[in-house]
Order: C-alpha cells, then structure tokens, then sequence
C-alpha cells in the first residue's frame, strides 16, 4: 500500500488530519489478508524492476528518440528519427526465437532488435526518403518484461520453454550469465534539503536533475551572512548578489518573495547590508561581481553541456544562472522570475530553520531517497550510446560527403553502426561498469551475477538496494534503521559488516512508481484552482492562506485552499482518473474502486495509519485515515521466511537473513536442466512444518532450502559446545542433510578459421583392443565422456587434437593430442551428470560438462535453524546411544540449550512448540510476522492446548531415556521438529593441509591457499609469539628451513654474494674477481632475492660475517 | 561388647526388618516423575546398598528366574507390545539396542545401472532403493565378506526394468516393479560378441535360488514410489542384496524402531472429591482417572488406567500438583517391536536374544 515514488510531491504546509476512511470498512482484519495474494498476482515479486524496463522500452526509448530526433550534416543533408520500437529476441542468424533458457545453456544475450523508422535526404533537394524498421542495435531483454517470449504465458507453456513458473524474471542473460541491475539509491532530485554542514553552518542544498544537467545548488549561512556556493564560481557569492543579478533589483521585493513576518527581514538584513556594502545596486553591476568571480576550470567539463555558452568573459555568469543555478527551473525567454522565487522559498525554508529548528530535513529520510532500477539505469546508457551512434553517422556521412568517387545515392541508415548499442548494452550490462562520460558517472558494480544458491538468495538479490554512499565511511546516520524505512525497506535484511545498514532490501509490497505524464497532471491542477505564480506580485505568494503547490521539484503556484486541494486530488486519484501512485503519495479492482491506495513516504506524515481495525483507544477513530493490509508485509522476502520473527532479538532475524541466502535447496523447478557453474541441491528438501504467510506467498513452501528435523535441546557428549550440533547416524543414512553439488567444466573445441579447427576422435586402442591410456575409460565412441560414467582425477574428458597446420589439404595438416582432463579432488567419487555440445557465435564448440557429486552430511558441516543459530556437525552418533522418548521417538540432532540464553531466540522455541503440535495434527501452523492478532501467525496457548490434547507436555518436553544407559534422563527434554538448512559450507570444499608441495616461482616460498595446494603460514603474530617464548630454532626451522632455504657464496672481502663455480668446484666473488675469502651460508631465497633487487636499484647491501 | 545397655539402631522393635522403609522402597523400585524433573532416574545398583537395614539389593539368578516375567500385550504381522517384567533398565536396553543395529536383515547394497533418465539421479535412486525393505530371511543367507564372490547365498539379484512410453501420462515407479532373479544377474560384464554367448555375470550362482527359499524373495511393502518417470524416461538397472546390520547403515536395521517404556503408576497422595474430581478427570487428555461414585451423593477421583499415561504432567499442573504422583516402575518395561523386514517382531525379538547370547558366549570364552 505504500511506495515510493517519483512524481508528485505535494508539500503543503500546515497539512493537517484528513479524516476519509475507507469507503467500505473489511469486515475484520484477517478478510484483509486476502488481498495480498492478489495483490502479489498482479503485481509479482519484481515488478518494479519489470516496470521500469517496460517503462523505458515503451515510453523511455521513445523520448530519448524525440530528443535526439534529427541529425543535420548540412542543411539540407539531414536525418530524422521518426519511431522507434523493440521487437521479440530472436536469434540473429536463423531467425529463431530466442528463449531465455536457450541463451542460459548456450552462453548467448537474451536480446532482442532495436528498430527505427528514419527519414533521411541526400542533399540532391529530393523528396526525404523513408526507410522503415531499420535496425539500430541489440537491447538484452528483461525476463518477464513486456518484450520478453515468457510475458503472459501460463505454467504449462513455461515449462515447455524450459522456465520455472516460479521463476520471478527481472534480470537479463547476458552470455549466458544471469546479471540482475540492482536498485540504486540516491537523494532525491530537485528537492530543497535544509542540513547542517560539516563547519556547523545551516545550509539549503538542491540537487537538480535535468536531461541536460546535473548540478548541485548551496546556499549557506556564514557569520549571518547567506551565501550562494556553485562549483563554478571561485568564491561564495553573497545572495542578495545573486538575486540582483536575476533581475530583482529591489531588496523589498527579494523580502517580500521571502516572506513579511519581520523576523525573516531581521535575518536577512546583514546580506542586504553586505550586498550594498560591496556598491551592488543593478543587475549588471552583479553580473559583473559573478564573472569576476567566476571559475575557469571547474567549469570546463559543464560548458561542454550547456547550450548558450559563450566565451565571452561576460555573460558567462548569466549563462550559468540560467543553465546551472538551480538548472531544474526552467527560463524562458530570459524570464528569471521563477527561478527567484525559487531562490527565495529556499531563502525562506532556511531561515525557518533557524527559527524552528524542527524544520531542519533528515538526509536519511526514506521520504528524501529515490531508488533508480534498471530501466532508468540502462535507458542512460542507451541515450548515451544513441548519441555517440548517431555523431558519428553524421561525422561518416560527412566523409561519405567528401568522397569524390561514390557511386549511386547517399543511403543514410547504411552509416548507422549497429554494434554500438549493442556492444556498448552487453558491455556494460556484463561487467556492471557504467560509464557515462556525459554526467560524469562511472560506477562499478551496478550489474551483479544472479545469486543462484536458493531460490531465496535469487529472490533476495532482486530486491537489493545499492548504497549510494561509499562502504569506508564510518557513519552511522546513513546506516541507523529509519522509522520512515516502516513498510517500504525491510528492517532486517541488512549484511553484517562494512556495508551494514548501507545495502537494504525493499519490503515485500514496497512498490516503486515509474515516471508519470506530466503535461496533464499539471493543467489538472491548475483547474482544481492552483493560482501560476507568474501572475502573482511577490506580497501576494506569502499572503494570509496561501499555500505553494510543488510539482516534480517545481513551484506549480499557490492555492488558497489546500485541503480542499488535496482531497479533490484524492478523489481524482481514488476514482482511477489519474494514475494510482500520482499524488501524494496511492491495485486493480480495489485500486479503481479507491478502496486500496500506494502511500509514499512523504505522504504517509499526513496519514494515520492503523495496524488493526479494532484499534481504538486513546486514538479517535475517525482521525484514523488508513488501515495497513497486514503488518507482515513490513519485513522483506527474505526476513518473511522466519517463523515468528517478532519473538526474536533483533539481530538474529538479521543474522538469517544473510544465512537463508546460503542455505541449499531446490532451486528452481528446471533446475537439473540448468548448467550453473556451481550448482547446490537438497535430495529431499521439505516444506517447513511452521509457515508463514510471506512463505506461501513466494512460493518457498515449492521450494523449499532445509528439512524438518526433530530436535532434542540437551547436552549430549560433550562435542555440543560452541554451537556444534550431535547428528544421528540413522538419521543421515535415510537421507536427512544430503545434497548433490554440480560443477561445470567447459571444454573448448576451438575454430582457427578457414574451416580448420581442432578434431575430437574416438579413443585409441592398441592391437589387442585395449585403450591406450588407462584414464580414456569413460571416453564414449565419439571421444566425449559420456554421461552416467563415474569420473576421476584426471580422467580424460574430450580425446581433442588441435591441427600444427592450415594446410588446405587434409592429408598433410597433422595435430597433435590437446586432451582435456577433469580436474577433481583425489578420491571423490564424482558422476558424469550431462553434457552439453553447443556452438557459439564464434563458431566454436564449447562442450560443457556437468559434474555431480552427492554427499552426505559429515563432521564439520555447517547447518541452521531460521533463527540466526548455525552450528557445524559436531560428532555423528548411532541411532541406538540417541535418547528416545516414550513414543519411540528419536531426535535427529541434539542442540545445545546454551544456544538459549544469551541468544533469546524466543521464535525458535515457539517454531519448535508450532512444529510439534503441527505434526501431531497433521496440519501446518503459521508464525507470520506480528501475525497473533490477525490469525496469522498461532498463540502460544493455543499450540500448548493442541499438544496435551495428543498427551503431550503443554511445554513440549518429553520424558526421554537415554539411550546408552537406558534409563530415563533426569530432566524433560524440550524436544520437536525445527526446520533446520543446510549451509553451503561444507568441510569437503574446506579442508586442507600440506606437507611438501609447489613453490612459487619468484621468492621460492610455499605457494598460498588451499586450490594451489598451498602451505600453512606461520604469519607475524605466531612468529611474535615464539619470539616472546625465545623458540628460535623453532622459528628458523618454520621461517627458513621449511620455507625456502638457499646456499650463497658470500665474499667477505665486499660482503655481497658471488657464485659457485661448478667446473672448478670453487666459489667466486665476480666483484672482487677473486676466490679468495669466499664464504658459504645459508638464507631464504626471498632474502637473496631482496639483495639482488636492492642493487639494481643501486643500493649496495653488504654482508658482515662472523664464525658462527 | 555389653549385652543390653543400648540397643543397635537395627534392632530397634518398631522397625520391621527385611523390609525397607516406604520412602526408601519408592526410590528403589520407582522413578518418581515430579512437574519440572523426574527423580530417582538410575537406581541403586549396589548389592549391599541396603545391607545395613537387612534388605538384599540383589538379584541372584534364582530369583531372577522365578520373577522375571514376560506378557505379550499385542501382536500383529509387523507390531509388537510386551510386558518384561522383573529386568534391569540395562539389560532391556541391550535388547532395544540390538533390535536396531546388529539383528542383519537382507537389503540392496549393490545397484547397477544400465539406463536411467529419471529425474532422480543415479546415486540418489541407488540410495532409495536401498532403503526398501525385502522380504527375504536373513537367517537364509551368509554375510558377504570382503573377497566373496557373489552366490545364491549372500546374494539376492532384483532387476528394475521400466520405461513411460512417450505421449503416455507420468508413470510411478513402485516397489512390486522390482523383479527377483532367482537364477543370478543376467548383466554381462562386457557385452557379448556373438548372440548367445555364455559370459560372465556379475554373479556367479551354481543354482536357482528357488531352492534357498521357499517364498519368493519380494519386497516386504509393494507400494513405495521409488521414483516418477516423464513421458520417454527409462529406469533399467539390476540391485544386489546382501546381508548386513544396522551399526553399518540404518537400511539393513530391521525394525522400523523398537523402544520400551517403564509402567506408569499414578498414585493419588490424598482424596480427590466433587468438582475437583471432575475438573480432574476432564483435565487428563488420555483419561486416566475415572469417577467412583461413594454413594451417598460423593463422588471421587480414581486411577482407572494408569498405562495410557503419556506423561503429559497436566494433572500435576495447577493446585492438585501435591496430591497426585506420577511414578515409573523401574522394573517394568512396555516394549514395542516395529518390524520393518521380512521377520515378524516377535522372531526378531528371539534373535535379538540370540545375539546377545552369542556375546555373552564370546565374552565367556575370552576370558577362560
């Protein structure tokens, strides 16, 4: 019901209660749940990213085509764009239609053609010609947007095109990879923010946006003095300066635009006073003071932008007050009225903030972020990639021109470069490098690799939000959860470290408005009775009931009655007139019907907003202006997995938040016909016993990431503390915990062009039909590894020749062996799972194979419940030594009751009473999030009736024996099913340890990390330790002699190294040219090396030895 | 020592002797279940734990035999409940632990695949398979040692042989679909090169199992899903059974569980009378009391069958907390046997017995 959004902003002052409840009250708050499942049906759970990019390719394209419309060569040589449209991806060379599946497996962009309809003249005075659908570049296609093959199809017709209805589309394939464009945030455009600045001084700052130009407007309180700071100016210009050069002259009518109470005049009077101070009466006598003041270089790379630049000295400060200065007013007709009363509402608001300081604004209000998704992101690459297409078709034109020699009629759409756009797209989108020299924009990171861990994690990476500051600043502001963050970000779903609080996740019915149309909503307003400033004297605009009606940043003018204003603007809104998230801040039938309004930030400060209907009390019901759908939907996707979220110490849901995204699962339901590079699945994963709503609602009860475990909270041998987890073995042999883990390994049969490439032949076989090298075993006849087979290290994958020649001939081209091998952890039993043959566009031919390896939970694995508490698999039991209870019960794994107490998991102990009483029943019971008082998540009291109704302890705990002694434990055992994921860390990809082994080539030392076989390092703090201890030998033999011992030959004459001569078996100082006084010793070779690099750097170091 | 100054607290007249005292006979013979913990969980092993009051602590071998005691409650094809009465917690937990990990039981160990395109990968369809039970004796066969050659006495063959036809709707395969071959794999090791050539299988039987057993050597459940076939999906594939137990993989346990529990007790300390009575009665979920109607217009609350007591504590909630008492009788099990192989509980039962037989013999022999 809330959003944020981008259109309207309606700041009103004193905007009071406005008491319009909803036209039909919902019968009693649990009806109300059900909107929300159809609510997520219309709109899905990545919609905003699926709007935007429809946005931008039915309505985004088309204005950055009006606006780069015609391209003159001369005057007469022109070309114009008429339309522009995308088609459906298809691929390029067979004309068949592309699916996103296809691209996925064979390493293609999901794109589809941009084309054009251009009208162009050869400069022979003929009539234009016309060409229509020319095609001017590739743009990769969102899945599930409006140009996407899976739009509107229903689950059957998915799944014959190999996609997973559950699948929430979004991100683009780009070579075959998964790229989702995160949403970035940013301070709002065009927006008057009052703060206080790093020196202490109260500041009014706005950040304008235009098509054009980006700036950014200061104006600042010194010594009670106000000040206009611009990047372009060398100084600070005094304001009054600022508004004379404008052209209002009169200090009376600057005051009056200000506002007549006396005490703003009071806090203006020392600028007025400076202003005449500094002899500054007219408006030219001003501009003269800016141009004097006025930066050179700074201002270089704007000039290039701005349209009237002169390179006059003069005039360059009226340039820049019309095209930089607060650059989102417009002037027209060198008409700066707008812009003063802009200056001086910025005036007003400051000095109303050190009136009131309550009137300062929070940078970190969510009312003050707008988020930009991908739409917007790839339509400023598509404008920018536009504009180079079409400088230089114009500059090949003009070549084209010069040619003396051409032959026939100039053809305009023959210049057009298709690869810009389309490289210039796949680029960009690929490497997540945006790069836009026009506003000076280069961010990394903007495109990340679809998370395909668990279906959660995918989900979760769709709702990201990137930072717009940098992750070193050690601030807290930004980071600090905001109350306005309430039912648009979610509170939980954060990372832990540097970009904590930084990255956000959007909630799950936050909703993000695209741009709306203008031009309508503006004369709507004027004929609902908004007065235009331009027709008003400055004493009029701060006249006795009037109040300033903004539009997009911009002043509209002033309305005498804004309530009246307001709720004619509702009810527009309300009766679907005008689109549902115009305004102030507003779902298909409900949504027309006006029964269900999108709230944005700033318009929920003028909103009561009610969890529950039967909330009364202290607050009139009447105030009350609107209800929430379900509280629940406060939390994002991610948090909404965990079963009473409410009952927990808050960083715990946090804490899950990060796991859910590790943990394994189904992925998606093509999941065995995708080819990830990796690849982590449960065999038997389960729907979780306690549900929530926003579980049903994503679809995580179908695919579920961890199975239901029965767990006993005891202590149990001993190799339980820190979180370690007792599994039984029982358990794991039926299959609890086990997963299968694919790789891919690509093998490369490359093209070397002139139909030569390399060839893949059968296996070789000696006389007798034996294979001629043992690891060809599992080569089928075509020489490819077949699928089924069983591989090992080192097992041949593809028997693949490559050619020594290009002979033309084939009798006389020779290869030689290039296999390729499988590189696999010695004594893993791995299986050949498919393999894929394909050919690229290079025409080359990739064969992928997928490896699989099944595994079952093992010492060390890591496992979690949905409550933040992971612990790793201490110790493996057998059924027979594990307690079981009076009904033959026999817990699965033993948890620690220290996990408890300082935790305060209090949702773990309610999901695990929840889980109990629901198998019991054979029913599923809810924990949705501030769900008790709806019926959506179950009471305590009532999961404790339904236990001792099955004879169970209102407490859930049992009696148990133990299953060793076999005689009853002498405590209650708090014993029951929690849903507990598999983490994918697992001790198999972990663990490691090294004796002897490779070296690096340079210094001679152990090679580092674990996939080079590295050795273990004895770093500085160790090495302090031993020297505290005084173990020196100990530390030569780790430093030195385990590491990487030399012999040198040292001259003791010079002190520096010389060499061993091996024919006369003596040693050789080759700088005093002598064998005399030659010593040996020992050194690491990083020792050595450190010398040589000093002395060719011409430092000499020197060797002083002494008989050891 | 002088005779008749003092007398020995032993002696004392209004002590009777050879008995125990109540409190001390509850915490001997009873496990006492009080709202937030039981108490008197181990008991006393000790002979003499009780010598100085007169009382025998132990259990010889005579009176062993004479109270010891078993009742056979319920039995069915694959369920059993019994009373062992008059046994240490031990040694009924011996029983409970060999049932589950050391009775062997036949079950696949060994698949072979000739074609799978199932969406269960071969590993995972390798695994399910092992866990259905057979219904083959174990008592039959031999356990299959490291260098064995597979025979008609360590090994039972099954062949799966299934396909959904193309156009045809899902097909799920079941555990009936899995075909005996009494007469050994009929896998060749290498494929043969000419059209009946005698070659080596992976077994190597010298007669018809039909001779081992009597019965068809089936599945013991005919309708566990073994895995779903799309439309043009194959499973082909041959399973080898061997004998196993439990403590190697939970596949070759042959019951589904099997645990006891001590007898319940339920003492009522004082007269439960009127509504208290009645709120009583209706406060158990599993009624174990009953109302005894006094006459006189008085009723009062009676234990009417303390065996269905779960435990739940509820009667121990609120104010009747001092004057009910849940006890356990320590000598007293309820064992339930859940046969999940071809042997009925109460055989597996005797072969538990037989194992434990066998180890004691073993330790017996080790030590002379």
């Amino acid at each position: 019901m809330v959003s944020q959004q981008d259109d309207m902003v309606s700041q009103q002052e004193d905007f009071g209660a406005n008491p319009n409840l909803l036209a039909a009250p919902i019968k009693s708050p649990v009806d109300k749940f059900q909107l929300l499942p159809a609510f997520l049906k219309v709109r899905g759970l990545v919609k905003q990213h699926i709007d935007s990019f429809n946005y931008f390719v039915n309505y985004g394209m088309k204005k950055i085509m009006e606006a780069n419309a015609l391209h003159k060569v001369t005057d007469t040589i022109y070309l114009r764009y008429i339309n522009i449209s995308v088609g459906e991806p298809y691929v390029a060379i067979d004309n068949i239609k592309l699916t996103p599946q296809f691209c996925r497996l064979s390493d293609r962009t999901y794109s589809a053609d941009i084309s054009v309809d251009i009208e162009y003249t050869d400069g022979k005075g003929q009539h234009p010609t016309r060409k229509t659908s020319v095609k001017i570049g590739r743009l990769p296609i969102m899945l599930r947007s409006c140009n996407c093959v899976l739009n509107g199809k229903d689950e059957t017709e998915l799944a014959k095109l190999g996609e997973c209805p559950l699948d929430p589309g979004g991100y683009f394939v780009v070579k075959g990879t998964e790229k989702v464009i995160l949403i970035q945030e940013q301070l709002s455009k065009n927006r008057i923010l009052i703060d206080i600045d790093g020196k202490g001084r109260i500041t009014a700052s706005v950040t304008c946006s235009t098509h054009e130009v980006k700036s950014k407007t200061v104006f600042f309180m010194d010594k009670e003095k106000i000040y206009l700071q611009l990047n372009q100016f060398v100084k600070p210009i005094p304001i009054m300066v600022v508004m004379k050069a404008m052209g209002t002259e009169s200090d009376q009518e600057v005051v009056q635009m200000v506002g007549r109470n006396p005490r703003y005049g009071d806090l203006l009077l020392p600028s007025i006073q400076e202003c005449s101070s500094e002899r500054i009466y007219s408006q030219e006598q001003a501009l003269d003071y800016m141009d004097a003041k006025f930066n050179f270089f700074k201002s270089c790379s704007i000039q290039l932008f701005i349209t009237s630049f002169s390179t006059l000295k003069e005039g360059r400060a009226k340039s820049i007050l019309t095209d930089v200065f607060l650059a989102h007013v417009p002037v027209k007709e060198q008409n700066f009225r707008p812009k003063c009363i802009y200056a001086a509402v910025m005036l007003r608001r400051m000095l109303d903030a050190i009136l009131n300081s309550d009137t300062f604004d929070d940078k970190d209000y969510v009312g003050n972020k707008r988020l930009e998704l991908s739409g917007q992101l790839v339509s400023l690459l598509f404008e920018d990639l536009f504009k180079t297409m079409n400088t230089q078709a114009v500059q090949r034109m003009n070549y084209a021109m010069g040619q003396s020699n051409r032959s026939g009629a100039l053809d305009f759409s023959r210049y057009i470069v298709t690869d810009i756009i389309t490289l210039g797209l796949e680029k960009s989108i690929s490497t997540g490098n945006w790069d836009l020299k026009r506003f000076r924009m280069h961010k990394k990171g903007v495109s990340q690799v679809l998370s395909r861990l668990s279906y959660i994690g995918a989900l979760g990476h769709m709702t990201r939000i990137s930072p717009q500051f940098e992750k070193t600043r050690k601030v807290s502001g930004p980071r600090a959860l905001q109350p306005s963050q309430w039912g648009m970000l979610c509170p939980c779903d954060t990372p832990e470290g540097e970009a904590c609080g930084l990255t956000k996740n959007l909630a799950l019915m936050t909703h993000v408005t695209t741009d709306e149309e203008e031009g309508p909503l503006i004369s709507l307003c004027y004929s609902l009775g908004v007065e235009d400033l331009a027709h008003l004297s400055a004493e009029e605009i701060y006249a006795n009931d009037s109040y300033l009606v903004f539009f997009n940043g911009l002043i509209l003018g002033k309305h005498t009655r804004p309530h009246t204003f307001a709720n004619a603007m509702r009810r527009v809104r309300r009766s679907g007139k005008i689109g549902e998230f115009v305004g102030f801040r507003t779902f298909d039938d409900f949504l027309h019907d006006g029964l269900i309004e999108y709230l944005d930030v700033n318009e929920q400060n003028n909103a009561l907003i009610a969890l529950y209907e039967h909330e009364a009390g202290e607050i009139d019901r009447s105030e009350i202006t609107h209800i929430e759908i379900e509280p629940l939907t406060l939390l994002g996707v991610v948090a909404g997995l965990i079963p009473y979220p409410h009952h927990n110490q808050s960083p715990r849901n946090t804490y899950q938040c990060a796991m859910g995204k590790q943990a394994m699962g189904n992925i998606a339901f093509n999941q065995l016909s995708r080819a990830d590079t990796l690849l982590y699945l449960l065999v038997y994963a389960q729907r979780p016993l306690l549900t929530t709503k926003t579980i049903e609602l994503v679809g995580y009860d179908k695919l579920g990431a961890g199975q239901n475990a029965t767990v006993a909270v005891m202590s149990y041998s001993g190799y339980d503390i820190e979180d370690a987890i007792v599994m039984n073995k029982s358990s794991l042999d039926r299959g609890f915990g086990r997963c299968i883990a694919m790789k891919k390994q690509t093998v490369v049969r490359e093209n070397y062009g002139g139909k030569v490439s390399d060839i893949i032949v059968a296996p070789q076989r000696d006389k007798d039909g034996a294979l001629i090298r043992k690891n060809m075993q599992i080569l089928g006849a075509d020489g490819i590894a077949e699928p089924g087979q069983i591989v090992r290290n080192n097992d041949m994958l593809v028997n693949k020749k490559s050619p020594l020649n290009v002979d033309k001939d084939l009798k006389t081209r020779t290869y030689k062996d290039t296999p390729a091998f499988f590189k696999g952890v010695e004594g893993e039993t791995t299986v050949i799972d498919r393999v894929l043959i394909y050919t690229d566009n290079n025409e080359k031919m990739p064969i992928k194979f997928i490896i699989r390896h099944v595994r079952r939970p093992e010492l060390g694995d890591k496992f979690s419940s949905r409550h933040g508490q992971k612990g790793v698999c201490g110790t493996i039991v057998n059924q027979e030594d594990f307690p079981f209870s009076e009904r033959g019960i026999c817990p699965d794994l033993i948890m620690n009751p220290h996990g408890f107490p300082s935790r305060m998991t209090i949702g773990k102990m309610i999901e695990l009473l929840g889980g109990k009483a629901g198998v019991s029943w054979g029913r599923f019971h809810y924990g949705s999030a501030f769900g008790e008082p709806s019926g959506n998540a179950c009471k305590v009291d009532d999961i404790s009736n339904a236990l001792i109704q099955k004879g169970f302890s209102y407490s859930g705990k049992d009696f148990l024996y133990s299953g060793i002694l076999g005689t009853p434990l002498q405590a209650y055992i708090f014993m029951g099913p929690i849903y507990y994921q598999k983490l994918k860390h697992m001790v198999l990809d972990k663990m490691h340890a090294r004796a002897k082994g490779p070296r690096v080539m340079l210094t001679r030392q152990p090679t580092e990390g674990r996939s080079r076989d590295g050795g273990l390092r004895l770093g500085e703090m160790e090495r302090d330790c031993l020297i505290a201890y005084g173990a020196s030998m100990l530390i030569f033999e780790r430093l030195m002699l385990s590491s990487d011992p030399y012999q040198v030959q040292v001259c003791q004459k010079c002190g520096l190294l010389g060499y061993y001569n091996q024919k006369l078996k003596k040693s050789f100082c080759s700088m005093c040219k002598d064998g005399e006084n030659m010593a040996t010793m020992k050194l690491p070779y990083a020792c050595k090396l450190l010398f040589q690099e000093l002395q060719s750097m011409n430092v000499v170091p020197r060797l002083k030895l002494t008989e050891a | 020592m002088s005779k008749g100054s003092f007398t020995s607290a032993l002696n004392m007249p209004d002590v009777p002797m050879g008995k125990l005292p109540d409190h001390l006979e509850v915490q001997r013979t009873r496990v006492v279940c009080k709202a937030d913990a039981p108490i008197h969980t181990e008991g006393i092993q000790f002979s003499g734990a009780y010598a100085a009051v007169g009382v025998d602590n132990s259990n010889p071998l005579d009176k062993f035999k004479r109270d010891f005691k078993i009742d056979v409650i319920r039995l069915t094809k694959d369920e059993m409940e019994f009373d062992m009465i008059g046994i240490d917690a031990a040694i009924a937990n011996a029983f409970r632990r060999i049932l589950i990990s050391e009775v062997p039981t036949m079950t696949i160990d060994k698949v072979f695949m000739v074609d799978n395109t199932s969406p269960i990968v071969d590993e995972v369809l390798a695994h399910r398979l092992g866990l259905i039970p057979l219904d083959a004796d174990p008592r039959l066969f031999e356990y299959m040692s490291e260098h064995d050659v597979p025979n008609e006495r360590n090994t039972i063959v099954y062949r799966l042989n299934v396909s959904c036809e193309k156009g045809s709707p899902r097909l799920t395969v079941k555990s009936d679909q899995l075909e005996w071959l009494p007469d050994g794999s009929k896998l060749h090791e290498v494929a043969p090169s000419y059209p009946g050539e005698q070659q080596k299988t992976y077994t190597s039987f010298s007669g018809s199992q039909l001779e081992v057993s009597r019965r068809a050597l089936g599945v013991k459940h005919k309708d566990i899903t073994i895995a779903r076939l799309g439309p043009g999906q194959t499973i082909e594939l041959e399973a080898h059974a061997v004998k196993g137990i439990g403590k190697v993989h939970a596949k070759w346990s042959p019951v589904a569980t099997a645990w006891y529990r001590m007898l319940p007790e339920v003492i009522l300390l004082k007269e439960i009378k009127g509504e208290e009575a009645k709120k009583l009665v209706k406060k158990c979920p599993v009624k174990v009391f009953d109302i005894e109607d006094l006459g006189n217009g008085e009723e009062r609350a009676v234990v009417k069958s303390p065996r269905a007591c779960t435990l739940c504590r509820e009667c121990l909630r609120g104010e009747s907390e001092e004057q009910i008492e849940l006890r356990r009788v320590r000598d007293h099990f309820i064992f339930t046997i859940e046969s999940a192989s071809a042997l009925p509980p109460e055989v597996l039962f005797k072969e538990a017995v037989e194992v434990l037989h066998e180890k004691c013999d073993r330790v017996i022999s080790e030590l002379s």
